[in-house]
């Protein structure tokens, strides 16, 4: 029994160690080595050919010297902001478009509920390039949207929208909407409907009650929603690349960079570890404010 | 077997030199910090329907799956049939379980939930079909064996439940609080049922339940728990009757119970004081009892008597007045102000019709028992 | 009380809307007879033709339905063994690295993910190919496939297994003809999501893929940054309706199968 049961562990375990920590192992160890310009581009590499002595020089030469390069080159501090900047700011657009639909949502009839909940699901099912493509055409210069606001006279010039940060908000807020949409519907589905009741009969009104009763109990709903967009956007690499342009600097873009334009091996490694230290937080928080809900509801 | 046989001749545990079915022998259950079964050693007979009853949290469940297989003592051994059952796992035991959930495999249907076990032993295929209609008649679950768990009722259910668990002709069958899902006519009902299939199977078992009426109707011996300790085992007249401590006494039934300090007499008689201005009470015991030492006079409702005069011949007799009535139909419990505070309760059976009542709030009566009624404890 | 208001029936629309606009512009323009994707021409289904003409595309989605198919399939094995595992197992030595392991992929960027496995591949001199894409898609769908499993397993009455094994049972026999056709359900739907996973991906199979391997969201991701173009639209178009036929069809078949469910659970309750 106890043999069968640590064979079933064994599997999953080595191949996550194999191929999960391995490689992270590995990142962490590219960061830390210099570029070449050679076959593989880095030195020094692992070999137990030479030896205790050639492990010991293998750990010698391994020095901080890209993480040095990343926070005397403002190109990377620039990244690391403006992908926090534009994190943030789209995880607040998402929000809020995303409350008013769960809402929505959670204050239709019963039985419309499943059918409302696959509206928003399907989308999630079909591939994330297309809805990003999908973009391309509505945002260029002859794009859909401005032939529409053309049409209709709002405006004179087409505007520049693709290429832009404006772009990457909406293809952003387009394709993390359900994210936001599903856990603040689950919290406000949750909401004994007698609450509201409630706070009616104690003399609040209906926006009274939607502020002193419903948006705070749905706070669990709305703080999951936001880490579940603001962690992944983080590193997002599609999207800025689809539809930014040249001012647009995202961390993601810079590693995709560093590593297929440049070959820089060792610095993609570098700005990968710290886009990781960086994440931590987020996750940690996020961690914290779950373990928190499930205490409060046990 | 019979009723009677059952009543008269049943009493394995009273035979000398009887072997038991199964023995716990100083058995504890650690979890974490927490002891769930505190050194409990106890013995159960072939045959006999033992009741583990006790709130919940008081290990009992535990107690039942390390019979069961599904938990192993901390410390201890568990005999079944003079065999150490500790290390045999769950699938290899001649125990069978029904669940409190009834735990049915959804995707079967009644039959095939009822052969479940059957196919995984050693009975020929050629007879499973056979025991399976025969087992589906036992419980009279009549044309239900094509239908899937969802199908059929709560009560259906439990039935299935037992029919599955039976289906192995078990030497033990474990049941864990079967009856608890079910509204409470169904549940009577079904208690009745339980007691005659056990005893026209011979199979011992062990239920494990929270509800004492249905302990005391189905069980021959009851298993009182509290804390993971055994504290009182007998037949439920004796568990009712005659309770071993103030736990047991509280547990099971209603109880007024009040406290004093008593005074031993020659002829196996104890008097107690117990407030001031109150008569002494007078009851017979047959435990020891130090001259003065701390008692609880434990005595049931429906023994006492309510008279509105005092009446000349009872042992013990003390004043009052209605504080509370509770009708409950058959019966209606009064609540009896004494002039010290106290409050006792008298139980009446109501015989007449409500109109015809003779007593109402704020009456002046009188509470009677004689010296037999109660009982001193001294735990 | 009334609770449907204007407000909320306009939020739905305008959110639908905004949802679903896009993809209906991009179908409608598959039909365009122009090689402009912003200007009707008129209906033509010629993308189509030249679409199906287009080898590079076919071997693209040959490719991907084939590592979409093996790694979702291992991703579901693997997956459901470590559900079970962090369900049931207990404790066991390095459970919370295991935990951590399990939930890191969930939240990894994918560009890390992908580096990570390419300088493993290069390390240990693994050809880039369909074999890697394939590894690298079962690391991180088996993680998802695990959620899924997980949940269910966590709702699910655990007694039920302990009947199955006082009847005689072994873990292995209880968990084949109990647990697992009880859980099928979530195992099914956590191959689909694998399967989704696998299909979508772009970046880690970026990462892991070698010139002779070029995955149908690669074969995309080449060709549109070079600009928008009709035959990708129609590309599109058919994979939103196969999505559409299949996601449409579980849930019409799920819901009926409630529905009888709870009719059949009214009449047992009915006949007592």
């Amino acid at each position: 029994m106890n043999f069968r049961k640590y064979l079933l562990i064994l599997i999953p375990y080595t191949w996550l160690l194999l191929l999960f920590l391995v490689p992270f192992i590995i990142v962490v160890k590219m960061s830390l080595s210099d570029t070449e310009m050679a076959i593989p581009p880095y030195y020094p590499y692992f070999t137990l050919s030479e030896g205790w002595q050639g492990i010991v020089n293998f750990f010698s030469e391994l020095d901080f010297e890209n993480y040095v390069f990343l926070a005397e080159d403002n190109l990377y501090w620039k990244a690391y902001l403006s992908s926090l900047k534009i994190a943030l700011i789209s995880t607040a657009f998402t929000l809020l478009i995303g409350y008013p639909i769960a809402y929505g949502m959670a204050n239709a009839p019963p039985e419309w509920r499943p059918t409302l909940m696959m509206i928003i699901i399907l989308p999630f099912w079909t591939s994330f390039l297309i809805r990003i493509y999908a973009w391309m055409g509505i945002l260029s210069q002859e794009g859909f949207l401005n032939q529409f606001l053309l049409w209709t006279g709002i405006i004179d010039q087409p505007l520049t929208i693709l290429n832009t940060n404006i772009a990457v908000y909406i293809g952003i807020v387009y394709t993390y909407l359900p994210f936001m949409i599903l856990p603040i519907y689950a919290s406000l589905e949750k909401l004994d409907i007698s609450l509201l009741e409630a706070a009616k009969d104690l003399g609040c009104n209906r926006s009274q009650s939607f502020w002193l009763v419903t948006m705070p109990l749905s706070k669990a709903g709305v703080i999951a929603g936001c880490f579940l967009v603001f962690i992944p956007v983080l590193g997002e690499f599609v999207i800025p690349d689809l539809l930014g342009g040249a001012d647009t600097l995202m961390i993601g873009t810079i590693l995709w960079q560093e590593f297929f334009a440049n070959r820089d091996w060792p610095v993609a490694s570098a700005v990968a570890v710290v886009l990781l230290l960086l994440l931590m937080i987020p996750i940690i928080l996020f961690q914290r404010s779950e373990q928190k809900q499930r205490e409060a509801e046990q | 077997m019979s009723e009677t046989d059952k009543t008269t001749c049943f009493e394995p545990w009273n035979e000398v030199g009887k072997k038991p079915l199964i023995e716990f022998r100083g058995v504890s259950k650690k979890f974490g910090a927490l002891t769930a079964i505190d050194n409990v050693s106890f013995n159960i007979y072939e045959r006999e329907f033992f009741a583990l009853l006790g709130p919940s949290g008081c290990g009992k469940t535990t107690l039942m799956r390390m019979l069961g297989g599904f938990e192993t003592p901390s410390q201890g051994q568990i005999f079944i049939d003079g065999k150490d059952i500790s290390t045999i796992p769950a699938n290899q035991r001649s125990v069978n379980m029904m669940f409190q959930s009834y735990a049915l495999f959804p995707h079967l249907t009644v039959a095939d939930n009822i052969a479940f076990g059957l196919k995984r032993s050693d009975m020929p295929k050629s007879e499973i079909a056979g025991r399976v209609d025969e087992m589906i008649k036992l419980v009279q679950l009549g044309n239900l064996g094509g239908r899937k768990p969802h199908q059929i009722s709560g009560g259906q259910r439990q039935r299935v439940a037992l029919a599955r668990s039976l289906a192995k002709a078990p030497k033990l069958l474990l049941l864990d609080e079967p009856l608890g899902a079910l509204d409470k006519k169904l549940r009577q009902e079904t208690q009745f049922e339980l007691v005659d299939i056990q005893e026209k199977l011979g199979t011992t078992f062990v239920i494990v339940t929270h509800d004492q009426e249905e302990a005391m109707t189905v069980s021959s011996r009851i298993g009182i728990m509290d804390q993971g300790k055994l504290i009182q085992i007998d037949t439920p007249d004796r568990i009712y009757e005659a309770p071993n401590s103030v736990r047991v006494a509280d547990f099971i039934g209603d109880v007024n119970l009040i406290e004093g300090n008593a005074t031993t007499t020659a002829d196996d008689k104890v008097i107690i004081s117990w407030a001031e201005g109150q008569p002494t009470l007078t009851a017979q015991t047959t435990t020891n009892i130090t001259d003065g030492a701390k008692v609880t006079f434990a005595i049931r409702p429906e023994k006492i008597a309510m008279t509105t005069d005092k009446p000349t011949d009872a042992s013990n007799a003390i004043e009052g007045h209605i504080h509370d009535i509770a009708y409950l139909g058959n019966v209606s419990i009064y609540k009896v102000r004494l002039s010290s505070g106290h409050m006792i309760k008298a139980q009446a059976a109501n015989t007449r019709r409500l109109s015809r009542r003779n007593y109402t709030w704020e009456d002046k009566v009188w509470l009677s028992w004689t010296d037999t009624a109660g009982i001193v404890l001294t735990k | 009380m009334k609770r449907f208001t204007w407000f909320n029936a306009v939020s739905l629309t305008l959110g639908f809307a905004f949802l679903y606009i896009p993809m209906l512009i991009l179908i409608i323009f598959s039909f365009n007879s122009s090689k402009l994707v912003t200007v009707w021409a008129g209906f033509s289904t010629k993308w189509y033709v030249s679409l199906f003409s287009n080898d590079a595309f076919i071997d693209a989605a040959w490719v991907t339905l084939k590592v979409g198919f093996i790694s979702s399939c291992a991703a579901t094995v693997l997956g459901t063994m470590i559900a079970y595992i962090m369900v049931r197992g207990g404790r066991f030595f390095g459970r919370s690295l295991f935990s951590s392991m399990i939930y890191a992929p969930l939240v990894m960027p994918e560009v890390i993910t992908g580096l990570s496995l390419l300088l493993l591949f290069i390390s240990i001199g693994l050809d880039r190919g369909v074999f890697t894409i394939i590894l690298a898609h079962t690391t991180f769908s088996m993680c998802y496939v695990s959620v899924v499993v997980s949940s269910r397993l966590a709702s699910f009455d655990v007694s039920i297994e302990e009947a199955a094994l006082d009847l005689g049972c072994t873990p292995f026999d209880a968990f084949k003809s109990v647990t697992l056709p009880i859980i099928a359900p979530a195992v099914i739907s956590g191959w689909l999501l694998a399967f989704t996973l696998s299909l979508d991906d772009l970046v880690i199979a970026s990462f892991a893929s070698g010139p002779s391997s070029t995955t149908l969201p690669i074969k995309i991701y080449s060709s549109v940054r070079l600009g928008v173009s009709p035959e990708i639209n129609a590309l599109s178009t058919i994979m939103i309706a196969i999505v559409t036929f299949g996601v449409l069809t579980t849930s019409i078949i799920s819901k009926r199968a409630i529905k009888r469910q709870r009719l059949e659970e009214e009449q047992a309750f009915k006949n007592g």
